[in-house]
């Protein structure tokens, strides 16, 4: 009989565990040394605490839509009369290729996964996340590649051809320079951070959730993590395969896209809208994971149709694999396919008229609070809904072919991106501030900035609906006078000053209120699900004692006291893991250590990224020391333990 | 579509294209656009039905229990109960979306039919080719000598069906010209087409409408769309070679051309200059602007053109050379004989 | 915590380790496997795509890939899966000297492979830069011998592992059974991978 088996079959070793005998302040302090971040700065990048990271990601993500938003004004200020000429047609091309690649790769996605990253241990009632490490290194990358592509635009490289990157424009023959290749290999960056977040987010939901939290009893928004997860785990390969291809064209010839040689642009659009469709759902779906906890809360009553809403919310991430050619209505392609892709186009919307439904439902049937969380999701159902009919609209083939590639279409994806996913995200920041820092956001300014969010964003973009249906094309740096361009331009223009004037007013209030706000209890809310029974900021291990949950709405259900399991370790990390469907307990797993290797591993894995810019070599040198970086991190530290540990 | 549905949507049509411009979705001058039209108001209307009543629950939603002044307290035995009115009331709503949705589905449907029927009669055919950033046009005859080659203006007989072959030099273009039709992208290796029907006369405007690069901007077309006749002298002219240059100045200028640079580019037909870089120049005083939409053609702009394109269009395939002045005039005077 | 606790259950008795969709990593790696399955069928479907725009595949002059290094890989790969599968059990039934022993077989036949792989990219008698068949040939061959690869090396990492005090953690059975489950992943993607380079070429000429 090996030792292994030995082990295997030996009883618990007798090592401290939480319960009866050890509770309070005692075990809390135990459980502050076992689970602490260590000091320094080596402290600070070896820490794997998912709310560390989940506050990095927010952070960084936001600093990316300010800049991006920065970008956003100055084209403003372009296009506010015709015939401007504040920017060239060369610095317009790169700026307007920096604002959408930075919103959607460096700010839409990541802000979601950061805050799934933060709030799905908490709302679960775990203490970690499955892969402490692999989510480190998964923030560290999306830095490098954020970097990337912002050190490129200073150094005057920045990429040019779109956030979409169409060849043959991003092709060897017309993308001169290095420009469209770091604009791949930014893609590449992320593409690998959001898929590393994806998997360990989907592993945590699936085997880390409190006892008796059922599929059926987790909260919405952990069911639009999941759903979400998923999404990018089968659509984000569709990207990385794309600019892989399209890296690999420029830098060793191949001929994946030149039809001189057999290739096809199209391939090019069918894997980069493969991916691009899902996506937006990737963003938008989270944030009605938001839309429901903010309802229910503060509707003072659980969301009603709880199944329909789960049902909506799978239905809309299956169907949205669906739809990708609604983006290339104008390219060709044969006609009767066009129909299925209109017809699935138009029935993506119907389980979002559910969630919708259900949303007013619940308000209607509770007695809801006008508190800042709530502006912003009444401002996201007004917002969104125009967004959403628009999108019908361009659905059908006929109406699509004059406005695809207009203003119209800029007016259709801001109103659903801002009015469906920036809108409920502020709402979330301003409902979880508290959770996440102690301290409670002004709701004098928050109100303020709502209502200049919510009117600036009406002013800047409705007229762009005028614009494209009278003849602007997109990505344009000026137009001629005499179109009626004149007054939707300026129209706009002014707009995005006060949307640029209260999102500058919403950091301003976070700041404030994180230096010296309200002090805020547990539970300022009343909100019924997990993360309000912890302390406010959480301690670094969450929870004293995981607990049990007997409803959806656990926190409502008992109010006085919590009902917790006992039994695992104290002085090394140990979480719990449960069965899939019904949340037994089953195993108890340690969790990793802090560690340096995640941040050492993620720099080599940068250079290799960086330098195959340059030369294809850099992938076969640089993996020797990002493979080496890796064993380091996976390789046991320190002698065998009597019950195992992560070091 | 019935007679009858033709005159209610002629007023409001009519209304509309006389207020749009000639860059214009709202134009309504073509058949393809005037479908548009008609079925962007049919969605609009539908989707207004179904956003008023979304804001309609929303408002009474909040209305309502807001004067009930109510502890502001979970109630925990019936926080999850729900009235059997709201389960109703989710099955007519479903019904309602379903039912609006197949409304417009079904109206799409025949207004794609309605553009696809303009394919069965024939009339002109052409094909333009993307380049950036310009626009090479091409007359389709069966007799090759018949065939007009101009660029960056299109000139079309009213009431006829066009069949527009698209086709690409380098990167995706997109030919738009939003009152005659839709868009349709010009992809390199493939080829994809588009069909117009004008049905008013009028000078509009077109865009492309895919970046195409730097100057994607300035790549812009006229579509004159004229009676017959006027399109069939306006045909045979562009038919005709280049008339000899008569003046000292002109002759000056007609040498410049076919000995230095312009002619490695540029084709005028009666002359040695063949090149097929770029756009043909036979007949471009004719045209109403220069360097596809960039400036209207007026002796001044002809001047600032040549003497330096790329302050124009900067990065545009047209260098800038610099020249002396008496070069320039003559140049001038000779561009100005080839109408 | 701001709630006063309840306790319902001691859990202390539960192991500390369990295999397959009991293992929090096996859904990592099952994880992994959907993303680059994914990735894969994606690739596949650009090859049927790019096949599409040609009248013959593989397009004339150049010849289809010679069979023989494709075939001999193909099926040392196939009988790889016994090792594999003898190590999986050895795995569940704890028995580390028998772990040990196969791990250093893996990894000599994962050496031996890499080595048949490098002549098949030479036996494809076309180059990735020649045309757009010549492209997809070599990104498939290409992502397959990234995923041997990272597959080797995790096997020796794992050999090296055990062989030190770290082997004999009941952890290790269960990294060496999910280990095994990759591989079965590694030539389940080979088989329509193989039909792809070797003989759809040769029956669409």
């Amino acid at each position: 009989m090996s030792s292994a088996l030995e082990k295997a079959k030996a009883p618990p070793a007798d090592v401290p565990r939480d319960g009866p005998g050890l509770s309070g302040p005692v075990l809390e302090a135990r459980l502050a040394r076992t689970w602490g971040r260590p000091r320094g700065l080596i402290g600070w990048l070896s820490s794997v605490d998912h709310k560390d990271i989940g506050r990095r990601y927010i952070v960084t993500a936001l600093t990316f839509l300010a800049l991006a938003g920065a970008l956003a004004l100055i084209m403003r200020l372009q296009l506010a009369k015709p015939e401007n000429d504040l920017v060239g047609a060369a610095r317009y091309n790169e700026i307007f290729t920096m604002h959408g690649t930075t919103m959607m790769f460096l700010f839409a996605v990541p802000v979601m996964q950061g805050v799934q990253i933060y709030l799905t241990p908490l709302m679960i009632g775990t203490r970690a996340m499955a892969f402490p490490r692999l989510t480190a290194v998964s923030f560290y990358l999306y830095l490098a590649g954020g970097c990337l592509l912002w050190v490129a635009f200073i150094l005057n490289i920045a990429p040019d051809i779109g956030w979409f990157a169409y060849p043959p424009l991003s092709g060897p023959q017309y993308g001169v320079g290095k420009r469209p290749d770091i604009w791949a290999q930014m893609v590449t960056f992320t593409e690998v951070a959001s898929l590393a977040a994806a998997v360990t987010l989907i592993a945590t939901i699936l085997k880390q959730r409190a006892p008796g939290m059922s599929l059926a009893r987790m909260p919405l928004y952990v069911w639009t993590t999941l759903v979400t997860s998923l999404m990018v785990v089968f659509s984000m390969p569709a990207v990385a395969l794309a600019s892989s291809l399209l890296l690999s064209d420029r830098l060793v010839g191949t001929h994946f896209y030149n039809p001189a040689e057999g290739g096809d642009a199209l391939l090019w659009q069918h894997l980069f809208w493969f991916f691009g469709h899902p996506e937006v759902y990737i963003i938008f779906l989270p944030a009605t994971g938001f839309v429901s906890e903010i309802v229910a809360t503060f509707s003072r009553r659980s969301i009603v149709f709880y199944p329909v809403v789960v049902l909506s919310v799978v239905a809309t991430g299956i169907l949205a694999f669906g739809l990708w050619v609604h983006h290339m209505f104008a390219t060709g392609l044969p006609r009767v396919g066009y129909s299925f892709y209109t017809a699935a186009s138009i029935s993506v919307s119907i389980p979002t008229a559910l969630q919708i439904f259900c949303w007013i439902a619940t308000l209607w049937e509770g007695r809801p609070r006008l508190q800042v969380p709530l502006l912003y999701v009444i401002g996201f159902i007004i917002t969104f809904v125009i967004g959403g009919l628009t999108g019908v609209m361009i659905a059908a083939v006929p109406l699509d072919l004059q406005l695809h590639d207009t203003y119209f279409i800029v007016a259709h994806f801001h109103y659903v991106l801002i009015g469906g996913a920036v809108f409920p995200l502020l709402g979330a920041i301003t409902y979880w501030f508290p959770k996440f820092t102690g301290r409670m956001m002004s709701e004098k300014i928050g109100k303020l900035g709502f209502w200049m969010l919510f009117l600036g964003f009406q002013l800047a973009f409705f007229p762009m609906h005028v614009a494209g249906i009278y003849g602007m094309p997109r990505r344009v740096y000026t137009y001629p006078a005499g179109m009626g361009l004149e007054w939707p331009n300026l129209l706009s223009s002014l707009g995005s000053l006060v949307v640029a004037l209260a999102v500058l007013l919403f950091v301003l209030n976070m700041v404030r209120s994180a230096l010296g706000g309200r002090r805020a209890a547990a539970n300022p809310w009343d909100g019924s699900s997990l993360e309000w029974a912890t302390q406010s900021p959480p301690a670094d291990y969450n929870f004293a004692h995981i607990p049990v949950v007997e409803s959806r709405a656990p926190l409502w259900g008992s109010r006085d006291h919590l009902p917790v399991v006992h039994g695992l370790r104290v002085d090394d990390r140990e979480l719990l893991l449960t069965t899939v469907m019904d949340a037994v307990p089953d195993v108890r797993e340690p969790s990793a250590q802090p560690s340096p290797w995640p941040f050492i591993s993620s720099v080599a894995i940068s250079v290799m990224f960086i330098g195959s810019i340059l030369s294809p070599w850099a992938l076969v040198v640089g993996a020797i020391p990002a493979t080496i970086a890796m064993a380091a991190w996976f390789w046991p530290k320190g002698p065998p333990e009597l019950e195992p540990t992560i070091s | 579509m019935t007679r009858l549905a033709h005159r209610l949507i002629a007023l409001p049509l009519g209304f509309l294209s006389a207020c749009a411009g000639n860059q214009n979705a709202m134009g309504g001058q073509g058949l393809e656009s005037a479908n548009f039209i008609v079925l962007f108001l049919v969605f609009l209307a539908v989707c207004a039905v179904m956003y008023l009543l979304v804001l309609a629950g929303l408002g009474i939603a909040l209305r309502r229990r807001r004067d009930a002044g109510q502890a502001n307290s979970v109630d925990e035995d019936r926080h999850e109960e729900t009235s059997a009115r709201t389960k109703v009331a989710l099955i007519v709503w479903t019904g309602l979306v379903t039912v609006g949705l197949t409304i417009l589905t079904v109206a799409s449907f025949f207004s794609d039919r309605s553009n696809a029927s303009s394919t069965r009669r024939s009339g002109l055919a052409l094909t333009i080719t993307g380049n950036q950033w310009w626009w090479n046009v091409q007359y389709d005859t069966s007799d090759p000598s018949a065939s007009v080659r101009t660029a960056n203006e299109i000139h079309l007989p009213v009431n006829v069906p066009v069949h527009v072959t698209l086709k690409s030099n380098d990167v995706i273009h997109s030919f738009w010209v939003p009152n005659l039709a839709g868009k349709q992208d010009l992809i390199p290796g493939r080829q994809t087409d588009i069909e117009l029907l004008p049905r008013r006369t009028g000078v509009f405007h077109g865009q492309c409408a895919e970046f195409c690069g730097v100057q994607h901007t300035r790549m812009a077309l006229d579509v004159i769309v004229e009676p017959l006749d006027d399109f069939r002298r306006w045909y045979a002219q562009q038919l005709a070679t280049a008339p000899a240059p008569t003046t000292r100045l002109q002759m000056a200028g007609y040498r410049y051309f076919v000995t230095r640079e312009c002619s490695s580019c540029h084709n005028v037909a009666g002359s040695p200059a063949g090149g097929q870089i770029g756009p043909d120049l036979t007949h471009v005083a004719s045209r109403r602007s220069i360097g596809a939409g960039t400036l209207p053609l007026n002796r001044g702009n002809l001047y600032g053109w040549i003497a330096d394109p790329q302050s124009h269009k900067p990065g545009s395939r047209m260098p800038t050379i610099p020249m002396e002045p008496r070069d320039l005039h003559s140049l001038v005077a000779y561009i100005e004989t080839l109408k | 915590m701001t709630l006063e606790p309840r306790f319902v259950r001691d859990l202390a008795a539960l192991p500390t380790h369990a295999f397959s969709h009991r293992s929090l990593t096996w859904w990592g790696i099952i994880g992994f496997m959907l993303i680059e399955g994914s990735a894969f069928l994606l690739a596949i479907v650009a090859y049927f795509f790019l096949m599409s725009h040609q009248p013959e595949w593989a397009p004339r002059p150049w010849l289809p890939p010679d069979l023989f290094p494709g075939t001999l890989f193909t099926v040392a790969l196939l009988l790889s899966e016994i090792p594999n599968s003898m190590i999986k059990r050895a795995a569940n039934a704890y028995d580390t000297n028998n772990v040990r022993r196969l791990l250093l077989v893996m990894t000599l036949i994962g050496l031996a492979l890499l080595v048949v792989r490098g002549f098949e990219f030479n036996a494809l008698n076309v180059r990735w830069h020649d045309n757009a068949y010549g492209s997809i040939l070599w990104a498939l061959l290409l992502l397959h011998t990234t995923h041997i690869l990272t597959d080797w090396i995790d096997t020796v990492v794992l050999w090296r592992l055990m062989n030190t005090a770290h082997g004999e953690e009941p952890r290790r059975m269960v990294d060496t059974d999910e280990n095994a489950l990759y591989w079965r992943f590694v030539w389940i993607s080979w088989l329509p991978i193989y039909l792809l380079i070797y003989w759809v070429p040769r029956i669409f000429r």
